[in-house]
Order: structure tokens, then sequence, then C-alpha cells
């Protein structure tokens, strides 16, 4: 059946405000369970990590990815009885794949007022902070000297946040959606400065690139927290078990050492 | 507890919503308008250039139409500073995307030639104008006539893949969502939204260029 042109664009215009309108409608989807109960269930917890944030995570020469919050997430399985699931998370996707259960738990996720409205944080298990890194020549103190200066950093991470706050107007933020790219904006010369943890840069500078990275003031001290869904304290709770219990016997302090170099601090 | 649809939570991005549009247009606007240009060039010489000048334009559309436009664009941003061509992002959006219209709109361009019939040339010779102008005024217009279509659709193409620069930090329509949902959580909305402005503004765009088609090529056949 031959639809004349006048009448085809009509019926394409209310398909495609029908489709859209139909997906709409699928984002209003019913509760689900409580997560310890379908983890426990299921026999597998799936862990969202940053795939590129050494040494967190990073992809070793054997392929494989390993880091510090690879074993914790593996531990926790294991404490958990269950199978650890790693699926890789970007700055802004974390917390809506959270949402929709996409993850159970994320890890490497620092604690701000505006994500507790959002997610149940359990107690810190790494520490972590965040400082301005540029290389030797470039003279920069404090905030003020971001004045009129480029800076890479990692869209929807604290880094973003905390250098957006205390930025002057003239400072030009440049926000890339993952580590890598803030990495390569920096080397190859694009931004002057860069916003990330002390640790990345720290390897960094392991790989002997032509601009050094040296850290010029810190930002922010925000130790790694471990992310629930709002509202589910049975699984936040048991976390938060495993995780004194890691402490207590040493765990943590001996993945501390052999990931960041150094052990926690006596009253982390 | 189901998820709670919220549109408000945008409402005061709004401003900043209109800046991603403003840059979105702006770069397919100028990335639309050098491509073309480039393309009518390159599909010249293409056709009749010299041998060594009409292989690098065949090796170049080769190139850029059989690799991903993001590895394109990346090379421009990240790469060609390590040789010493250090692009701004807005540079080196509008060179990644100028580049890879001028190629697919080359290839375009030289079917929509092929398609016109040689006694037109022959026939413009006869009356003694020369070659170059045959071109421009005799063969160009009907060539763009005759695909014009896949003209509008590339360049309504290359804005649909302009997303693709908020990877380099433009703060285009994509970064600006991505920006918005990462301060406010509300994926669903605020990519919703987005995505019914690209739908608008290529289909805006295709009226638009529909209109002028009918305006250009009044009496011409297709």
């Amino acid at each position: 059946m031959k639809i004349p042109a006048s009448r085809r664009s009509t019926l394409q215009w209310t398909f495609a405000l029908g489709l859209s309108l139909g997906l709409a409608a699928i984002g209003m989807r019913p509760a689900a369970a409580d997560a310890l109960e379908s983890i426990t269930k299921a026999g597998t917890i799936k862990i969202g990590i940053f795939e590129d944030f050494p040494p967190f995570a990073s992809l070793g020469s054997d392929m494989k990815i390993q880091g510090y919050d690879v074993d914790m997430a593996e531990k926790l399985a294991a404490a958990l009885g269950v199978k650890a699931e790693l699926v890789g998370i970007t700055g802004q996707n974390r917390i809506p794949l959270l949402g929709e259960g996409k993850v159970d738990l994320l890890l490497s996720i620092g604690h701000s007022e505006e994500r507790a409205q959002v997610v149940d944080f359990t107690k810190p298990y790494a520490p972590y902070y965040i400082a301005v890194m540029g290389p030797k020549e470039i003279d920069v103190k404090d905030a003020s000297d971001l004045a009129g200066k480029t800076i890479a950093v990692n869209r929807g991470t604290l880094e973003d946040t905390e250098v957006t706050k205390v930025a002057p107007p003239t400072a030009d933020i440049q926000r890339y959606s993952d580590y890598a790219g803030v990495i390569s904006a920096f080397l190859s010369g694009q931004s002057q400065l860069m916003v990330v943890g002390n640790d990345v840069g720290a390897t960094i500078l392991a790989k002997n690139p032509k601009i050094e990275p040296v850290e010029k003031f810190l930002l922010l001290t925000s130790p790694s927290d471990m992310a629930v869904k709002k509202g589910e304290t049975a699984l936040q709770t048991k976390v938060d078990e495993i995780l004194a219990g890691m402490k207590k016997d040493g765990t943590l302090n001996d993945m501390a050492v052999k990931w960041l170099k150094q052990p926690l601090a006596k009253d982390f | 507890m189901g998820y709670q649809l919220d549109f408000g939570a945008l409402a005061g991005y709004f401003g900043l919503f209109l800046q991603g549009l403003g840059v979105t247009l702006g770069l397919t606007a100028i990335s639309a308008s050098l491509g073309i240009a480039l393309s009518i060039g390159g599909a010249a010489t293409a056709g009749w250039g010299r041998r060594w000048a009409r292989n690098v334009v065949l090796a170049y559309v080769e190139l850029i139409r059989n690799t991903p436009f993001i590895i394109q664009m990346f090379f421009i941003f990240f790469g060609l500073p390590e040789i010493g061509l250090k692009l701004t992002a807005l540079q080196a959006a509008v060179l990644a995307m100028t580049v890879n219209l001028t190629a697919y709109s080359i290839e375009i361009l030289r079917a929509g030639i092929e398609a016109v019939a040689p006694g037109q040339r022959e026939a413009g010779a006869a009356l003694g104008i020369r070659p170059a102008e045959v071109f421009v005024f005799v063969v160009l217009p009907q060539a763009v006539a005759n695909v014009y279509p896949a003209l509008v659709s590339q360049i309504v193409m290359t804005m649909l893949e302009s997303a693709v620069v908020s990877q380099i930090a433009v703060t285009d329509l994509t970064h600006v969502a991505d920006l918005i949902q990462s301060r406010t959580y509300r994926a669903f909305e605020t990519y919703f939204v987005i995505t019914v402005v690209y739908l608008v503004l290529a289909v805006a765009l295709r009226r638009l260029f529909a209109l002028a088609g009918r305006r250009l090529f009044a009496g011409r056949a297709g």
C-alpha cells in the first residue's frame, strides 16, 4: 500500500513520538527485592570499579585487571560467600548504574553531601587525596593561581566538583570522560594542569613521561568509601562488618602496602 | 519504591542547555560550509586533476571513510601535539568534523557529477565556455541537484556525530547532558531531553534544507 508522502511523514512523527513515550513509560519500573538477599541467592555480587585508575585498578601486562579495588572486591565477595563480578564504570554513569541495580556496590567513591542524597556510604576503605598537578615550570601555589590556566579533570568525580568550587572564573576547566582522557590531555600539553589523586600522579611518573607531573597543592583529602543503593541497609551493614574485620586482622594494611606502597595511617 | 521521574531537577540548567545547543549548531554550521566547499574542490580534482592529485584525494577519502570518526578526532586532538601541532578542543572539533564531512561529500558529489549527461560538457565546450566555467555553472548545479538528499543526509549525520566531540571536552549538547546528569543524577530525564533536542534539530535541519533545495533547484529534474 503506497502511503502518500504527507501521510507518511505524519506516520513517522507519530511513530517516533510513540516510541519515545513508550521508552519513558518503561522507565517507571516497580521496586526490587533486598539487595543482600538477591546477591546471596544469585551467588554473585556485581561491583563497579574504574577500569583505568591505577593503582586501584589497571590493566596488567597479562591483560587482566588488577589493583587495590580488584583485591578488595574479591575479598568482599569471598567473605559474603559469593563470586565477584567486576563491572567497569565511569565517573558519570556509576550512580545511575547503582540506582538501576546494574551494580550492587561501588568502590572508590568519595563522600559528598550531594551523593549522600542518592546513595548510602560505607566506612572508608582506602586513603585518597586529590591534588592539582602540573609541570615543574608552571608556578601554582593555591586556587587563585589557577586563573587563566587550562585544567583537565575527570567529569562527575569529586575532583570535578572540588576544582569547580575553588577555581577562579578565568580558569578553563576541561572535563574528560575518564582518567585516560585527563592524562592524555595533560601529557599532550592540551591542558597545563590536571586534578587527580596522588596515586595516579605517581603511576604516571613511573612511566617516565615527557612532562613530569609535580604536585602543586592539595585540594581535598577524601578517603575512598564504598556505596550501595539508597535504602539497602542490610548490604551496607554487612559490608561495614567485613571491612572492620579486614582492618582488625591486618588484611587491609597488607593491601595498602602492596598497592599504595605505604601502610595505612594509625587512625584510619 | 520505583524510579520517580523528576524533570524539574533540570530546570536550573536551561542556560547550560542553550549554550550546548549553540556550540553544536555552530560546529555543524562551520564544518558543513567548509566541508561542502572543500568537497567540491575535491570532487573536481578526483575527476579532472593530475594523476598525483587524484591519488591523494582518493587516498584521503578511503582513509576517512574507513576509520571511525572518534579515532580521527582523538588523533587530531591528542596525537598531533606530539608532532608539534597543538589545536584547542574547538579547533580540533571543527577540523575533525570538516575532514570527515569532506571525505563523504566528495564521494557523494562524484556520483552526482557522473550522473550529469556528458552531453552537457560537450555542449558547453561547443559554445566556447571555458572548462572551469562549464564545471561551475553547468555541471555542478546539476550534480548537486542530483545528490541533494544524500548531501543533506550527510550534513545531518555530521551534526549527530558531533556528539562525539564531548569526549575532548568541547561543551556541546552531549557534554552538557553528561555534566547535568553527573550533578543531578537524573540520567533518564537528562538523556531523554537531549534525545528529543537532537531529534528536533535533525528534523528541522532536513526541513530547512528541503525548503532551500526547492528554491535552488526549481525547475530541475529530481
